[in-house]
């Protein structure tokens, strides 16, 4: 039999990370049967607030009740007695093993000697009690990803787990996969079987799939209730808060320039041979800074290799000055093409070389850093990196220090140096380049940005911040999953209607209903 | 480089050698020897006098050129294993050159061909290796370790086949260099030219890699891949031309030890050669000045193999044990050199 889904109340919930908020005296309620979704932006808090109730981290403050009772989780352990589990986004399934081997690595006990037989049995009679089919005996490589994903949660319910945490587990998954695994799920919560709380950022399955929704942001509860209460012009603005007056920087006015890049019907794959850039097709003018605003993982980091020159399209053609542009060392010189990557340290440095050979990636090879085409000059780099460092307040020992020594702003102020100071500029491609950075530092590459396209630089710059997005940008589109699904130019940018396109929710409606 | 940083790179290794001198002295006392007589042995067969310098060096040489051939590519972040084989292909490029020019040039002039067709014929080797790394995803170390078969595979055909001196009974050889074109010794020595090839090559591969911007290029794509994409630097075309010079470097060694010991191509070719300098690149931290110098240290340890055998009644295999334990005791080591940043 099946024992009933657990009473899960999180009650004033806080934990601290050094100086970082990251939840804020956080409440919710997981009535038994009920599909509850947590939603929020990318460093709302949501995966800390699983975190804490499976026990991976301690809160500081704050109590878990379960079934009435106030209970220390110290372990994911700890969690599964009490009937809750957890799905994680990627998945944690041995892909050489079959479905069967999973489900029984899966359990905690140690057995010396397996029955495979009787196994099999019960693992066929435990299928039947759930709404999920997957064949036993075939190795997890060969499964596809909706039934990868459906093996995670056989196993959260085959560990007798009946309230599901579920970590944005449609990240991976086609639309119509996504539709089928969730649509289960929603029917065994309707049963009473079990209740769930799914993790996302996606208006599309809050709206159809959950009763109750708890929506976070900057770590505290910026709105509960029930879903058929609130429409998704709501959500949006709990999400995203009310629009802020954008921070005043020296931004001359745009003319409409000459086209500086353009991208025809662009498409690009993932790493895993999906499409994430599925035709995308945009300009971006001389002194104009164009802003992409999107929820990660819809495709805006493949485009950005792709122009940075660390990803190959698959279709479509880019082209910059009406040239056509491979991301070759020559072009990038030629063209003036520079970027500014996100995790500047994994994307644009070498960790174990000194800030001047790092500040020297792009001028290496021509004078006065070589001679004659053959000999490094390594007297030349320091002395430019020391003119860099100058100019663009580098806090670093010496130009002879380790890149991966320096804080995280100070390595982005070195790339910034970098990438600003190459000769004849036209086109800087920037992507989250404020990512991870303390506020004097987000104000000074803000500051350069901004600077660069008074010049007439054009930019094209990529974020999930959206203030940042609003306060840089000349023109604002969204990108979804792998497409352009709006556009405006800044002044006439709807908040609303950004948020929704973001979320993916395919008709936009201007008020909401 | 921090003062602690140049410390640690050195007392890392010799702290391995050290550890793993004191395993080999516990696998002699085994073996019924008195390790601390074992080590006097190796010493002076090695190093004690100039005679034994000279035959430490004649094996320092071919290691020399054999350690660029993992040491150029794990600039790259490749772990190329592929020595051997492309060592026994420059041999078999440097006898044809010499067989088909026969005495048709100078002897300066037909060594030149020699050591060029090995060094094309080594560094196509390798760069095949590169090329299935970069365009196919092959692991570059699986497939130069399985090319080594491939081209011993291919020595043995030809030298009990096509290219055979009928006159070869026990063991089949090509037929001889002309003795005019053997690469001679250096003045007043046993040492032959080889040790100057590998001295030489050594030097040009740092200035290369330390000082050119082609090197400062490959250090970059070795450093961190993205970085490089994203400078626009043509990785496909570094990895192809690094290989190209790792394995011609293996090559050279090939063509020293048909032109200047063995006088014609056979088994020989692969004695332990491409897997000593393996062991050689490891332990110098794949920096070419100091594989020069480990090679020696190498060199002199194979040196006394037969002196073990003679006196102290040890196995012949035990230098093979010996230079296996340093190879295992050095990789271990690895994981003991401090992480820096966070």
């Amino acid at each position: 039999m099946m024992t009933p889904p657990p009473n899960l109340e999180i009650v004033h919930l806080s934990k601290h990370f050094g100086p970082l908020v990251a939840l804020d005296h956080v409440s919710l309620r997981i009535k038994p049967g009920t599909f509850h979704a947590l939603l929020g932006e990318n460093g709302a808090g949501k995966s800390t607030l699983v975190k804490c109730v499976m026990g991976y981290y301690h809160p500081d403050r704050g109590d878990i009740v379960i079934n009435g009772q106030s209970r220390t989780i110290d372990s994911p352990r700890r969690a599964h007695q009490y009937g809750v589990g957890m799905v994680y986004q990627h998945f944690t399934s041995i892909p050489a093993m079959t479905v069967a081997e999973n489900l029984v690595l899966a359990r905690y006990d140690r057995k010396n000697w397996l029955n495979w037989p009787q196994e099999y049995e019960a693992l066929a009679a435990f299928l039947e009690t759930t709404p999920f089919r997957v064949p036993l005996d075939v190795p997890v490589s060969q499964l596809a990803a909706g039934e990868k994903q459906k093996l995670e949660i056989l196993k959260q319910l085959y560990l007798q787990s009946r309230l599901l945490i579920l970590d944005e587990p449609t990240s991976v998954l086609t639309p119509q996969e996504a539709d089928e695994v969730l649509g289960l799920l929603h029917q065994a919560v309707e049963r009473g079987e079990l209740s769930v709380l799914l993790i996302t950022h996606k208006f599309r399955e809050v709206t159809a799939f959950a009763d109750e929704v708890t929506v976070l942001r900057r770590g505290a509860v910026a709105g509960q209730g029930k879903v058929a209460d609130l429409g998704v012009a709501d959500l949006a603005v709990m999400m995203l808060g009310e629009a802020k007056p954008p921070k005043v920087l020296n931004k001359t006015p745009w003319l409409e320039g000459e086209t500086i890049l353009e991208l025809q019907d662009l498409h690009v794959l993932k790493d895993n041979g999906l499409e994430a850039v599925r035709g995308v097709s945009l300009r971006v003018g001389r002194g104009e800074i164009v802003a992409i605003a999107g929820v990660s993982g819809n495709g805006q980091k493949e485009l950005v290799e792709v122009l940075a020159g660390q990803r190959s399209a698959t279709g479509g053609r880019v082209t910059i000055q009406g040239q056509v542009y491979h991301a070759t060392r020559r072009e990038m010189l030629d063209y003036g093409v520079v970027a500014l990557p996100e995790e500047p340290l994994r994307n644009a440095c070498v960790p174990h070389f000194s800030v001047a050979e790092n500040m020297a990636l792009r001028t290496f090879d021509r004078p006065p850093q070589t001679r004659w085409g053959v000999w490094l000059i390594l007297k030349a780099m320091r002395e430019r990196a020391q003119e860099l460092i100058q100019g663009f307040k580098v806090k670093t020992p010496s130009p002879e220090t380790p890149m991966e020594q320096l804080s995280g702003g100070n390595i982005q102020r070195a790339v910034l140096a970098r990438e600003l100071s190459s000769p004849q500029i036209q086109l800087l491609i920037a992507a989250n380049p404020c990512f991870g950075l303390d506020f004097a530092a987000v104000d000074y590459i803000h500051e350069q940005i901004v600077a660069a396209r008074n010049r007439g630089v054009g930019v094209l710059l990529v974020s999930e911040d959206l203030d940042e997005l609003l306060s840089l940008g000349d023109r604002i589109l969204v990108i979804s999953e792998g497409r352009l699904v709006y556009e405006s130019p800044i002044s006439e940018a709807d908040l609303l209607q950004i948020g929704q396109a973001m979320a993916g929710h395919d008709h936009v409606h201007p008020q909401g209903q | 480089m921090t003062f602690a940083k140049s410390l640690e790179s050195v007392l890392i290794p010799l702290g391995a050698i050290l550890f793993a001198l004191v395993l080999f002295g516990l696998f002699c006392a085994f073996a019924g020897a008195n390790p601390v007589e074992v080590y006097h042995s190796i010493y002076r067969a090695a190093f004690g006098q100039w005679s034994s310098w000279q035959n430490t060096l004649i094996r320092a040489s071919p290691l020399m050129l054999s350690a660029l051939c993992t040491a150029l590519p794990a600039r790259l972040g490749l772990v190329v294993i592929g020595n051997e084989g492309a060592l026994v292909l420059g041999g078999l490029g440097a006898i044809i050159a010499g067989l088909s020019l026969g005495e048709s040039l100078p002897p300066w002039g037909v060594q030149t061909a020699m050591a060029l067709l090995g060094m094309v014929f080594g560094g196509v080797w390798i760069a095949l290796v590169g090329f299935l790394r970069h365009y196919r995803g092959v692991n570059e170390t699986i497939s130069s370790l399985l090319m080594n078969y491939i081209a011993i595979a291919l020595l043995n055909h030809l030298v009990e086949g096509p290219m055979r001196d009928p006159s070869s009974l026990n063991k089949p050889s090509t037929f001889p260099l002309a003795v005019l074109n053997r690469l001679p010794d250096l003045p007043g020595t046993r040492i032959h030219y080889g040790l100057i090839y590998g001295l030489v090559a050594c030097i040009l591969a740092y200035i290369l890699i330390q000082r050119t911007p082609f090197g400062f290029a490959a250090r970059t794509t070795g450093g961190n891949i993205r970085a490089a994409q994203m400078a626009g630097l043509p990785v496909g075309r570094l990895i192809l031309i690094i290989c190209f010079l790792a394995g011609s470097c293996a090559g050279l060694a090939g063509m020293v030890e048909v032109a200047a010991v063995h006088g014609r191509a056979n088994q020989s070719l692969n004695v332990g050669y491409g897997y000593g300098g393996i062991l050689v690149a490891f332990v110098a931290r794949h920096n070419p000045l100091a594989a020069a110098l480990v090679s020696v240290l190498l060199g002199g340890i194979l040196a006394s193999g037969g002196i073990l055998q003679r006196v102290h009644d040890l196995p012949d295999a035990t230098v093979l044990v010996f230079q296996g334990l340093v190879f295992l005791v050095v990789l271990f080591s690895e994981s003991l050199y401090q992480k820096e940043g966070v």
